[in-house]
């Protein structure tokens, strides 16, 4: 059987269904800015300044938002692990096992939330693949498959497999061992792709964090962006189609 | 707020525990001891739970159970390879094993709820007030259904189950409280029945879990039985008997076998003896001899250390620590296997048999809001997902992902005026549905539109328990959509609250059952204690008083064979009354000699 390895759906996308989402603001918006409690205003808090209650997230947050940071691709990994422990601290349902059912309820949504936006911020390829769904609008044209010549590469690599899997079980043989040695081969070309592609992620990623902190409006620049995110796209999608071959050689040759 | 003690309900033994000012504390029972076995014996008086029923175990092995957990959230397919070590016989009913013992038939919830009611009642007596909440540790690698019947569990034995916690992480808990450290530690937990391995990283009071992998049929269990397997076969050549028909025998061996694996643990050879039919077996065990037996069970635990050090994206110079736990960590084997694989010696400090208990209770204290600087971040073992096209398991929620987590699925129809979608949840890392763990199933119910017109969104979510619940919506609507799951191992919920008032009707036969021990320990206890006063008291009273006492022992003795523990007291009760003078001779004599060998000062001090 031959398949194609497709591109796995980030898990970011599964969880978020807000495309949408337009926050660019530093506070973090909650979802009324009255508490569902006591009903007195909510400013930007976690918890009601009267009643202590704590509030559920805003609808419309995004996960850049919920860590209080702006959409940079490089972001300082020791803060975010910071950031995350405190707002677990203030989320996670074992602080809240006495509270009342509405309490506890908010407590394991924001905290569902807050484990996905901290799950997907921490990966860098998935913080990039995040970042461009939230960028959304202008990116939607970008071409899906794999360019030509590694589709083919693709292709070439089944054929040999398959064949591998069926020699495999004979045992060991000169033919197994010559394209054992073959796919090895093929492997760590593949392996420095991968790596060179990650290179050329890492420039779009500060070419992105530039134009982000030389331009003060979301529309600002709007051109250049979309044409790094593009670009940083493209990278991706190939650089998943080189991973699972690598994948896939890895568990079969060991 | 009343108390939340912490449980470890183990294949093979269970604790209770408690945390105060001090730290946490495990409950011991009036022997002293801190295990009961999770062993419960259906006896004609009722159902007796932990040592006694071990006794009863080589008694009256058709009607003993012992390591329940083993089928906690499983169907017969699941155990079939091993039914033929069970004395008991097993069936299955509505996917859930059913245990047949003495004309009865039991889930492995309320086999499990008698241990728990054993554990519920020995923290009362401690802590002398009414205790109704509890944490409950399962083994990481538990899935769902597991999960689900732990939680049952809890609920038919009347405790309201505030968290399903891991027991690595319960353990790296009690470790990391008691030692303080920091930095990534792997918890590798050997218990009776599964086996678990745990990365976490320790810093600033949180505890967050990075992978979790492991084996949750593997354990202690299996090297005993690889060693009572050698002797059957041992028996039946050197002495011609066949051990698979005698029941008691196989117990009897069984024991045996454990015995002589706890021993290997300190000696280097050991030997085992059993009674069989035509004589006395004997057998000469070596540890070496034994590893060799055990060897690749042991080897079986290092491919699940490789993944979780893999999926945590670490390597083993890495990890700072590596914490042993469970019963069979012991083993010098697994020392040293571990030992190998991690290339530092491992950490045993706190009593492996206890640190589970420990941990549970420090999570107690948490969820009862005492301890506010400790937070544990635990992650789901195991990838969540729903059946697509062609058998194939499309995930939603991976492996090693912190909890709680959500997905979210959208689903509308095919044909025009379809108006439900089946959906299929699973459980696993395999690619096909078949490979996987069926854990539920739904009907989602949408409404007669056009094809593709209905928008129903499904939400997903793992608690902190690791326990699945899913909601529905519809997008056009925004409407809350009820969902019916049925467990596809697991009991409903008009099972569970059914097993609830039945286990008040045990409880009744329990206090029977409870009342007999209670009367022959006494009895048991009161015979010694006069046959040593006797010998003290030769010279003291007349030849015919000692012979009056030694037939109202000997009579109390014959009492304490029956079943009634009434007949067993009012006999307790005569021998009081006929040793009357036999104790106030001995008291005098003891005032006497004090008053001789010391000042009277002294005495009357």
């Amino acid at each position: 059987m031959v398949y194609l390895p497709m591109p796995e759906a980030s898990e970011a996308e599964i969880m978020d269904h807000r495309h949408q989402a337009t926050t660019t603001s530093r506070e973090l918006p909650m979802a009324r800015s009255m508490c569902w409690h006591c009903q007195s205003e909510v400013t930007g808090e976690y918890l009601c300044g009267q009643c202590v209650k704590v509030q559920p997230l805003s609808k419309d947050l995004d996960y850049f938002a919920c860590f209080q940071l702006p959409r940079l691709l490089n972001i300082d990994e020791q803060e975010l692990e910071k950031t995350f422990y405190e707002l677990s601290r203030t989320f996670h349902p074992d602080f809240y096992s006495t509270k009342d059912e509405s309490e506890k309820a908010i407590s394991l949504g924001n905290s569902a939330f807050l484990n996905a936006a901290y799950r997907t911020l921490q990966d860098p390829i998935q913080r990039a693949e995040y970042l461009i769904r939230l960028e959304a609008g202008a990116v939607k044209d970008i071409r899906s498959n794999p360019p030509a010549d590694l589709f083919e590469e693709v292709l070439d690599l089944q054929e040999n497999l398959e064949t591998f899997r069926q020699l495999a079980p004979n045992g060991a043989s000169s033919d197994l061992e010559a394209l054992r040695e073959k796919l090895q081969d093929k492997r760590e070309r593949l392996e420095k792709r991968q790596a060179k592609m990650e290179e050329s992620l890492q420039s779009k990623f500060k070419e992105w964090d530039q134009l982000q902190e030389r331009t003060l409006l979301p529309g600002e620049a709007r051109e250049e962006k979309n044409t790094v995110l593009r670009g940083m796209q493209e990278i991706l999608s190939n650089r998943t189609y080189v991973r699972n071959m690598v994948n896939d050689l890895l568990e079969t040759t060991g | 707020m009343s108390r939340i003690v912490g449980i470890d309900l183990g294949t093979t033994n269970s604790l209770v525990a408690f945390m105060d000012q001090e730290g946490p504390h495990v409950i011991p029972g009036p022997d002293g001891q801190t295990t009961v076995p999770s062993i419960v014996g259906l006896t004609d008086n009722g159902l007796i739970v932990g040592d006694p029923a071990k006794a009863h175990l080589m008694r009256d092995p058709s009607r003993t159970i012992y390591s329940v957990k083993r089928f906690m959230g499983k169907g017969l397919d699941d155990v079939k390879d091993e039914l033929k070590y069970f004395p008991y016989h097993l069936h299955e009913k509505n996917g859930v094993i059913r245990i047949e013992v003495g004309g009865k038939t039991y889930s492995p919830p309320q086999v499990s709820a008698m241990i728990l009611k054993e554990l519920k009642r020995r923290a009362e007596e401690y802590l002398k007030e009414d205790v109704s909440k509890a944490v409950i540790t399962v083994p990481a690698y538990f899935n769902d259904s597991q999960r689900q019947a732990t939680k049952d569990a809890g609920m038919i034995a009347g405790l309201e189950v505030l968290r399903i916690i891991n027991e690595p992480t319960a353990a790296s808990l009690a470790y990391g409280l008691q030692k303080k450290t920091q930095g990534l530690i792997a918890i590798y937990d050997l218990g009776g029945g599964t086996f678990d391995l745990s990365i976490l990283k320790l810093k600033d009071g949180i505890f967050e879990v990075l992978s979790t992998n492991g084996d949750s049929h593997l354990g202690g269990d299996d090297f005993d039985q690889r060693l009572v397997d050698v002797m059957v076969d041992d028996i039946l050549q050197t002495q011609g008997v066949k051990v698979g028909g005698d029941p008691e025998l196989m117990q009897a061996l069984r024991l045996e076998a454990e015995q002589v694996k706890v021993r290997l643990s300190d000696e280097t050879q050991t030997k085992a003896e059993i009674e069989i039919p035509n004589g006395t077996y004997e057998k000469v065990w070596t540890r070496e001899s034994m590893e060799t037996l055990v060897m690749d069970l042991v080897e079986r635990t290092l491919a699940p250390c490789r993944h979780a050090l893999k999926d945590a994206g670490l390597t083993v110079s890495q990890i700072d620590e590596v914490v042993l736990v469970g019963g069979s960590t012991r083993m010098p084997l697994v020392w040293r296997k571990v030992e190998e694989l991690f290339g530092k010696k491992p950490h045993s400090e706190l009593n492996p048999d206890e640190v589970v208990a420990l941990g549970a209770a420090v999570q107690a204290d948490i969820l009862g809001g005492h301890t506010k600087d400790l937070l544990l971040l635990d992650v789901t073992p195991l990838s969540l997902g729903i059946e697509t096209m062609g058998g194939v398991m499309s995930a939603l929620i991976r492996r090693n992902t912190t909890i709680p987590t959500s997905a979210k699925e959208m689903f509308t129809t095919y044909v025009d005026g379809q108006t439900s979608v089946d959906i299929h949840i699973l459980q696993g890392e395999r690619e096909l549905v078949k490979d996987n763990r069926s854990l539920a199933r739904f009907q989602l119910k949408l409404p007669p539109l056009p094809a593709g017109v209905p928008r129903v969104e499904v939400n997903f979510l793992i608690d902190a328990n690791g326990i699945l619940h899913v909601t529905a919506r519809d997008i056009r609507t925004g409407d809350a959509q009820s969902v019916q799951v049925k467990p596809s191992h697991g009991l409903t919920d008009d099972e569970v609250e059914g097993m609830i008032r039945d286990s008040f009707q045990f409880a009744a036969e329990d206090i029977k059952a409870r009342q007999i021990i209670e009367a022959r320990n006494e009895a048991n206890a009161i015979i010694v204690a006069t046959e040593k006063a006797l010998v003290r008291a030769t010279n003291l009273i007349n030849d015919k008083e000692i012979e009056g006492i030694r037939r109202i022992l000997q009579q109390l003795s014959e009492v304490n064979e029956g079943d009634d523990h009434r007949v067993i007291r009012t006999k307790i009760a005569e021998v009081e009354k006929v040793t009357h003078h036999l104790a106030e001779v001995l008291m005098d004599a003891t005032l006497k000699e004090a008053l001789e060998s010391k000042k009277l000062s002294d005495v009357i001090k």
